[in-house]
């Protein structure tokens, strides 16, 4: 009996090891792992986001030049819907059958038991319509959101847009962006997108088994409320980007103007350009294919950032500058130009003809003779030998008032020009070359393109008789100014140096002698310097660059016209037409109505299809075809290259006839 | 003598014993009111699930009490009567009773509803403990192992009919009782083996099995090749234990039902199915992980609360304690239930009468069937096998049965001292 009592021991002894084993397990499950604890919270956790409006965008005076409008998406929940009147919803939200289903089965292969967008941004009219007979339809629930809204209907690129986050942007927020949230994608909407977007609200709330709200999680006390985007003050006036976009209609180029004392940009134009509000709802996909990406002029291309041209004549002040500077002239300084200049076998031409020129008729008259000699002094200050040195030096001192750098505005994808170091001649020319191989930079023509934000910045360093301070569009975030939107950023020219080149700029507008007498401003003294830009793909660039008035200026402006010819025809009148409307809030007198010619003006280059070849029947048929061979350099002469771009030009509609252009922009 | 005249029912009866089984009937109920949607909790309520088993905790409490002013000697004598009236209740129950969930295993009366396997056990409990009383067999021939074979395996064989095939594994634990009483150990190690080689069947391929049986059997008759009795019965064994891993291949296709062949896929990790077979135990497991340590509180197991574990107050009850107790939670219900089995075998075997012993025995491991099979279920460990955590989970046939294996118990062995 006695060793069957022992049994007894192994018996107890497997209650034991099992209870071990018991507890063993939940240990693990309940200590060591936090796989089930998270299991639990996912399932009856679910975050629903509230989203915050984006904030506003006002312009300098106050007024709201971007703003939130509501619109309704309608949500389903797929196993919440009971058998409906498809017809009666499809007529209520203006949608076929088909597409009722279409979106219901689209839904559901989402999620079944999750809300899911069922038609995003419904009409105000669906949405009354809806409303009274939403209770019809089980499992459907329509939600407010905003989107955004530009009253002036002007700035496409200047303010950019908003769009639906992708894969990438998710994948790459760091999970702040989730399915169905908007981010800012171009303009300002990018740039600031971190500012405007807010904060977006969290409530957690408890789903029971079968997926019925049961409340919110522990009373609410990690829900999140939806904080809105911060409101950002531009620089911008309304009234002259409104106007300027007026005036670059049918034309291409660009405009900037800044206020030099505070470097805050007054207007960005970028033309052609689009009405913001074309990329905002359910259209926004087909828009961005028709406006955008269907013009063959490029609006894509924010041409007053990205935009390279050669600076051409209105470079000639700052070469003035370092001139006067370094002391290889000084405001006395006469040049004899013989309607030329000659270095080598190089000859550049000049435009007029006065003998011995100075330095502020140089300016005025645009000698190229004169800047070519100042150049030239400058290069070869120490000698003939080491002019590598020398225009290294030069081009350092040319960099600092912006030039071949960026100024880092705040809009996204700024570009910073053209304008080499020694070291690029070196690889062209090897050890020896001299000024007479970059000769052509003097007058800002060749090698050096500079962007429209950058000529103007010029001006503005101009204005301010030496410094400028980095241009900006956004001057506040609620009440922060940012610091380093104060910092005088000094060029190395002494402030006395300015005056006799202003001289010239003064009467280059307001002499009979100047280039840009037409662009005469009544009772404002403006000071500027016209340029006909050469364009080695077609006709000139029109340019004007200046700033006004003379003393304690308060406008800097740099305007584009492509391939519009002298700079005094368009580019200047449309640089005084906006200073004198920014200074006086109106333009005045006879110059109003030439406002509305210059708004007339189609000035557009026109574009070759090159699709198929183009039959020649008449003698007009064949200047167009002339003309049309020279776009194909406009397009060159833009350096940038858009793949998609080029691909829908080369695919312009087909039954056209021998000007193929069937585009929004151009038509009238 | 007055006095020990009015305390004559309750002398000598293990009290301790008595706290415990009402420390787990109060846990049970404290843990199926929180397993209930919240809004059935806001007025109290008889005809909600915890109002139920707040009565038959009461009613089981007394049927428990009155079970001790029955003479002891009585259950001995009318063991036979008592298992034949279980085997007839078994009877019945296929033709009459009402079939729920595919299992034919419920006899309702009225509103009142009977599950006769549950009272089965301590009537085969009863009868064997008559068996091995009154013969004293030491199991060492075939006869006796056949008697008690029969015994248990009646109304095993019975269950197994409707088809109730959770309850019918219970009847296994009788193998404990009858190798405390002289039953070879090689019983229970056939048994192991067989266990471990249909989970190894499972796992491994068959060929693989077959060459390490061979290659342990080679070693083992090499060592003992002098024993000519021993390789015999190795070899015997050996070509069994191939024999059986074919056997398993079409037991297991043919025997087994669809749903319980899912449920043993499951826990072996061969297949994962979290919506539909494997909804059940993942639930559950989410439910016990999340209670980590110290638990989510009373009432506050959102598991438990917003009903994600299907049958969490009957089989799965487990999963509140779990998740609104934590780890600690769970120490202390093992904990008791430990100490419970540990303490029945300590006064089993102060027994006298071989009776009592057997019996004691057999209400220990019963009882430690369903625990280990009941928890093991809901942490996963063991396939989903539908049977009560004695005392814990909801129903009144299950508490009952309990209540009279324990209570039957208590009063044999407050009658230790007598002589029958």
């Amino acid at each position: 009996m006695d060793q069957l009592f022992n049994r007894k021991y192994i018996v107890q002894g497997l209650f034991i090891v099992i209870a071990l084993i018991l507890l063993g397990k939940l240990f693990y499950i309940q200590i060591v792992s936090d796989k089930y604890f998270l299991s639990a919270e996912s399932n009856v956790l679910r975050k629903i986001y509230k989203y915050p409006a984006r904030g506003a965008i006002l312009d300098r005076n106050g007024k709201v030049i971007v703003q939130n409008e509501p619109v309704y998406d309608l949500m389903v929940t797929p196993n919440e819907v009971k058998e409906f009147d498809t017809l009666a919803l499809a007529q209520a939200l203006e949608i076929s059958i088909e597409d009722v289903r279409k979106n219901l089965r689209k839904a559901r292969g989402k999620s079944t038991y999750q809300s899911t967008p069922f038609l995003k941004q419904i009409s105000v009219q669906s949405y009354a319509r809806l409303q009274e007979i939403l209770y019809r339809f089980p499992g459907f629930r329509t939600q407010d959101r905003t989107v955004r809204h530009y009253p002036d209907s002007v700035g496409g690129q200047l303010f950019g847009y908003v769009k639906e986050v992708d894969s990438a942007d998710i994948a790459n927020s760091e999970g702040f962006y989730r399915p169905g949230d908007y981010k800012g994608k171009s303009g300002l909407e990018k740039s600031y997108e971190e500012i405007l977007r807010g904060e977006k609200g969290v409530v957690n709330t408890v789903y029971d088994a079968h997926n019925t709200p049961q409340g919110s999680y522990a009373d609410g006390k990690y829900d999140i409320n939806a904080v809105s985007g911060e409101r950002l003050i531009s620089g911008i006036d309304m009234r002259i980007q409104k106007l300027g976009e007026e005036l670059m209609k049918d034309k291409v180029g660009a405009i900037v103007a800044i206020e030099p004392a505070t470097g805050e940009i007054l207007s960005l134009i970028s033309s052609p350009g689009y009405d913001p509000n074309l990329l905002v709802g359910r259209d926004q996909g087909n828009n961005y294919m028709k406006f955008i990406v269907g013009n063959p002029y490029r609006p894509s291309l924010v041409r007053p950032i990205m935009g390279y041209y050669p600076p051409g004549s209105s470079f000639k002040p700052v070469d003035a500058l370092i001139g006067l500077q370094e002391g290889v002239i000084d405001p006395n300084t006469t040049f004899f130009c013989p309607h030329y200049y000659q270095a080598g076998n190089r000859k550049i031409k000049c435009e007029h003809f006065d003998g011995s020129i100075s330095l502020r008729r140089g300016i005025a008259r645009s000698c190229n003779t004169y800047f070519c000699y100042v150049f030239q002094k400058l290069i070869t200050k120490n000698g003939m030998k080491n002019q590598r040195k020398t225009y290294q030096e030069w081009r350092d001192k040319i960099a600092k008032f912006g030039f071949g750098e960026k100024l880092d505005i705040d809009m996204p994808y700024e570009r910073k020009g053209y304008f080499y170091e020694a070291d690029h001649y070196d690889k062209i020319y090897g050890k020896r070359w001299g000024y007479t191989n970059v000769i052509s930079q003097a007058i800002g023509q060749g090698e050096i393109t500079a962007t429209p934000l950058q000529m103007a910045n010029a001006m503005a360093i101009i204005a301010n008789r030496g410094y400028y301070i980095k241009p900006h569009i956004i001057r506040a975030m609620g009440d922060k100014i940012k610091k380093e939107y104060v910092d005088k950023k000094y060029v190395g020219v002494d402030a006395k140096h300015f005056e006799p080149v202003i001289d010239g700029m003064q009467d280059a507008v307001n002499t009979s002698w100047g280039t840009a007498i037409l662009s005469r401003i009544p009772d404002v003294v403006l000071c500027g310097k016209t340029g006909t830009v050469q364009n080695p793909h077609g006709k000139n660039h029109s340019v004007f660059i200046g700033f006004a008035p003379r003393d304690n200026p308060k406008i800097a402006i740099a305007v584009i016209v492509e391939n519009a010819g002298f700079g005094s025809t368009y580019a200047a009148p449309i640089a005084s037409y906006m200073i004198e409307k920014y200074l006086k809030g109106k333009v005045t007198g006879s110059r109003a109505a030439q406002v509305e010619w210059m708004k007339s003006q189609n000035l557009l280059p026109v574009l070759k299809d090159k699709t198929k070849p183009v039959k020649i029947v008449t003698k007009a048929d064949s200047l167009l075809i002339k003309k049309a061979d020279s776009t194909k350099k406009v397009k060159d002469s833009l350096s940038i290259r858009a793949a998609t771009i080029k691909q829908s030009v080369a695919t312009k509609p087909k039954g056209s006839k021998t000007v193929p252009l069937e585009n929004p922009v151009t038509q009238k | 003598m007055q006095q020990q005249q009015g305390n004559r029912f309750f002398f000598n009866v293990d009290w301790i014993t008595v706290l415990i089984y009402i420390a787990l009937c109060a846990i049970g109920f404290v843990n199926i009111y929180a397993s209930v949607p919240p809004e059935k909790t806001i007025a109290f309520g008889f005809s909600e699930l915890y109002g139920k088993q707040l009565i038959y905790v009461i009613s089981g409490l007394i049927l428990g009490l009155a079970i001790l002013l029955f003479d002891g000697r009585l259950f001995n004598v009318f063991s036979p009567f008592i298992y034949g009236g279980t085997l007839l209740l078994l009877l019945a129950v296929l033709v009459i009773g009402n079939k729920v969930a595919g299992n034919q295993a419920w006899i309702a009366i009225g509103s009142f509803k009977l599950q006769p396997a549950e009272f089965a056990k301590f009537g085969t409990a009863l009868l064997l403990a008559r068996y091995v009383g009154s013969f004293n067999p030491k199991f060492r021939d075939f006869k006796s192992i056949a008697i008690a074979a029969l015994i248990v395996g009646a109304p095993l064989l019975l269950i197994m009919l409707q088809p109730d095939t959770g309850s019918a594994l219970v009847f296994l634990a009788f193998m404990f009782p009858l190798y405390r009483e002289g039953l070879s150990g090689y019983f229970l190690l056939i048994f192991l083996g067989m266990i471990v080689l249909f989970v190894a069947d499972f796992l491994v391929p068959t060929w693989i099995l077959i060459t390490i049986i061979t290659v342990i059997a080679g070693l083992f008759i090499y060592n003992n090749r002098r024993k000519q009795k021993i390789i015999f019965s190795t070899v015997l064994v050996t070509v069994f234990a191939i024999g059986y891993l074919f056997l398993i291949k079409v037991a297991y296709e043919k025997v087994l039902a669809p749903h319980q062949r899912s449920r043993i896929e499951l826990m072996l990790g061969l297949k994962t199915d979290n919506r539909g077979a494997g909804y059940n135990v993942i639930q559950s497991q989410i439910a016990i992980g999340s209670g980590q340590v110290t638990g989510r509180g009373f009432l506050e197991g959102t598991q438990t609360k917003y009903g994600y574990v299907p049958e969490q107050s009957t089989d799965f009850i487990f999963s509140t304690i779990g998740e609104e107790w934590g780890f600690l939670g769970c120490l202390v219900v093992i904990g008791l239930y430990s100490f419970l089995l540990l303490r029945l075998i300590n006064l089993a075997e102060r027994q006298r009468s071989t009776f009592s012993r057997v019996y004691g025995y057999s209400v220990a491991c019963i009882l430690f069937f369903h625990v280990f099979i009941n928890i093991g279920m809901t942490i996963g460990i063991i396939p989903v096998i539908g049977i009560p955590l004695p005392l814990i989970s909801y129903g009144g046939s299950s508490l009952w049965s309990f209540t009279i294996l324990l209570f039957i118990f208590l009063k044999l062995d407050s009658n230790r001292m007598g002589f029958f």
